[in-house]
């Protein structure tokens, strides 16, 4: 069994910003509310005729570009999202294709907003089984297709975008860079985050998503950190699903990581569901907020309700 | 549990959650007028106070827990 690692990532944000103020237009709402439950300044929304592939090539070629490989290294390509505009083909073959990325194996994860870690513990397997030698794992989203513009509750928080990561071998005698996933769901609650019916509305019961976030998943990181052999404390980024800064910052407290070292990408991106993990972790890139060599916690969670985490070592 | 100890560890976990100095902390306080603790920290507070009290504290029940006596209160009851 090999060792395993992520090589580069990458980010992809359309280029329609949405204010607060944006949205004060379209439902009863304001900037400071927004500002203070969700944590969110504005997010980007894709192009009407803006698809998840589209998203998800663009953030696989940075990715690619960041990794100084050829599209013919990359043998396997999963794509995280719950938002593909056909069931099928999937999303994860077509943009390998666009990306020249020859034949692939390709395969899209529904695991909802925990599907970037997911994806994530399922391309190191890979790896370290022999079963690929790069991975590209991707998570895109258009979460506003599936938004009722209406409802305040859901259309101040989501939103659209894509990030991309290459997994691959680490070389001979160095140690692993992808912790063993601590992953699980809780389908007692499956209807508490649900998309209802085909075209329908993505609704959420907030309350009881926000208790069992800022309950259950606390444990679920430490335990990560404690498989990868780390100390939460000794943490150099946090990087959880940026479902809301209410949810994410209590969580932070609780495994005692400070707050200049958590990803707090919602701010100027909203929540994109499985694209969010690989986003904040190019926006705290941007911002020079990350260690090269250093642990980074990833922790994603959401509709199933299900929850994946892992510990990496940041490029 | 006396209701002053109750009120005590509810003090530290209003702080905690809230950034709301222990001492301002006092049974006739309104959480949302008082306090300025909206409903998400409501939820929070209401977990802690599950964790350090052993009561049982649903979401159905906060949007009756409005000051911090009717706090104090419940959790005497429960305990």
């Amino acid at each position: 069994m090999n060792g395993v690692r992520v090589l580069a990532f990458g980010g992809y944000q359309p280029d329609k910003v949405v204010t607060n103020d944006d949205l004060a237009k379209l439902v009863d709402t304001n900037d400071e509310w927004i500002r203070s439950r969700v944590g969110i300044e504005s997010r980007r929304i894709a192009a009407d005729d803006e698809t998840v592939t589209d998203m998800a090539e663009a953030a696989g070629a940075k990715a690619l570009a960041a990794s100084g490989l050829s599209p013919d290294d990359i043998d396997l390509v999963i794509v995280a999202t719950c938002t593909p505009e056909t069931q099928i083909p999937n999303v994860a073959a077509s943009a390998a294709y666009r990306l020249g990325i020859k034949a692939p194996g390709a395969f899209d994860l529904n695991a909802a907003c925990a599907g970037f870690c997911y994806a994530m513990s399922v391309a190191a397997d890979a790896v370290r089984a022999g079963s690929a030698r790069h991975v590209l794992v991707i998570g895109a989203e258009k979460l506003s297709s599936w938004i009722d513009w209406t409802d305040r509750s859901t259309c101040i928080i989501f939103a659209d975008g894509a990030g991309a990561v290459i997994v691959g071998p680490t070389p001979e005698g160095e140690p692993t860079g992808i912790g063993p996933v601590v992953w699980g769901s809780a389908g007692d609650q499956a209807e508490r985050i649900a998309i209802s019916e085909r075209n329908g509305y993505l609704h959420q019961d907030g309350q009881a998503v926000f208790r069992w976030a800022t309950t259950a998943l606390a444990p679920v990181a430490a335990e990560a950190c404690a498989r990868a052999g780390v100390k939460p404390e000794d943490i150099s980024a946090f990087i959880p699903h940026q479902a809301n800064l209410r949810i994410i910052e209590p969580i932070a407290r609780k495994l005692g990581i400070p707050r200049e070292r958590v990803a707090d990408d919602i701010v100027h991106a909203g929540n994109t569901s499985s694209a969010s993990v690989p986003l904040a972790l190019a926006r705290m890139a941007e911002q020079g907020r990350l260690v090269p060599g250093t642990p980074a916690l990833l922790l994603a969670f959401g509709a199933g309700l299900s929850y994946a985490a892992q510990v990496i070592t940041l490029p | 549990m006396t209701e002053q100890e109750i009120l005590a560890g509810l003090a530290e976990i209003i702080d905690e959650v809230a950034g709301v100095p222990a001492d301002d902390v006092t049974p006739e306080k309104s959480f949302v007028e008082d306090l300025d603790i909206d409903s998400l920290s409501m939820v929070e507070i209401a977990v802690a106070a599950q964790d350090k009290f052993g009561v049982e504290i649903p979401d159905e029940q906060l949007k009756d827990l409005k000051t911090v006596q009717d706090v104090i209160n419940f959790v005497s009851k429960g305990a």
